[in-house]
């Protein structure tokens, strides 16, 4: 069975925004909603490193904990989808996420939150796949097209990798070995516990 | 004896009065298996609508050739 995971290689990320292109076009997410942004650590200095982030579909995803209205759900392949007909824009989600992964698009006047938008892991929502209703409200089911998430098939230089966790990690481990170095794996250990990170149990990502 | 089951079940009926409505959310709708397919066009190539194995083998060969370019250039 496969679990879809999303990994970042900071070391070749180069803040080229492909990513976040691709899912706004992939999508057609809505002025003001950005599923996925580049973040830069330490710009400008020496050590300075890019990363691309967005929802991680966290095994044990403090979203779906606080949500007062349960609207999300976990799919067999491991991605974290929400059903937006359920949704009332409490934004406890956004509080909880560690990643800043829920985004609300200002609907109405006075500031009033839409329903929640995020990263779908291209795999829609709760609607007949590839429907019209389901891209509208959630985006493409690439998914049910056989296809992996277009941010990481559009990254030119393959930083972001999305796919079965174990092949991804498999990318990535034999691209440490061949370099050398770059083993850390931004938001690895907080998304998907801190054994498959390598590191000892209550140590921070 | 009557008199004790009409006091039991009217109080029952005034403490009815009291109970909370349940607020239970409608639940996630349905929500197909992405190896279900589409049936749309613009599908890629190397695995069948509804088999689950074939899927997710060409998710992985899509994964290893798309994204790992140590299988191209080693």
């Amino acid at each position: 069975m496969a679990r879809m995971k999303f990994i970042c290689d900071s070391e070749r990320c180069i803040e080229c925004n492909g990513c976040v292109t691709a899912c706004k076009n992939e999508n057609e997410v809505p002025w003001g909603v950005n599923r996925r942004r580049v973040v830069t650590l330490n710009d400008g200095v020496p050590g300075e490193r890019s990363v691309s982030v967005a929802c991680m579909h966290c095994s044990d995803a403090p979203c779906m904990a606080v949500c007062p209205t349960n609207v999300f759900y976990r799919t067999e392949e491991g991605v974290v989808l929400h059903d937006k007909d359920g949704c009332i824009g409490c934004g406890y989600c956004s509080y909880a996420c560690p990643f800043g992964a829920p985004q609300f698009p200002s609907a109405g006047t006075f500031g009033v939150r839409g329903k929640m938008d995020k990263c779908t892991f291209c795999a829609g929502g709760p609607e007949a796949n590839g429907s019209q209703a389901e891209f509208e409200k959630y985006g493409r089911n690439r998914l049910a097209e056989g296809k992996l998430p277009a941010c990481a098939e559009m990254c030119s230089t393959k930083a972001l990798l999305a796919g079965d966790g174990d092949v991804v990690a498999d990318i990535f481990r034999n691209r440490v070995v061949k370099r050398g170095k770059g083993a850390e794996v931004w938001g690895w250990g907080t998304a998907y516990g801190s054994k498959q990170a390598g590191q000892p149990q209550g140590a921070k990502s | 004896m009557i008199r004790t089951a009409l006091l039991v079940a009217v109080g029952a009926l005034a403490l009815a009065g009291c109970a909370e409505r349940e607020q239970t959310a409608s639940g996630i709708k349905s929500d197909a298996a992405p190896f279900q397919g589409t049936n749309r066009p613009y599908v890629a190539d190397g695995w069948k609508p509804g088999d689950r194995s074939s899927w997710e083998q060409a998710l992985k060969v899509r994964t290893i050739r798309g994204q790992n370019e140590y299988a191209k250039a080693p």
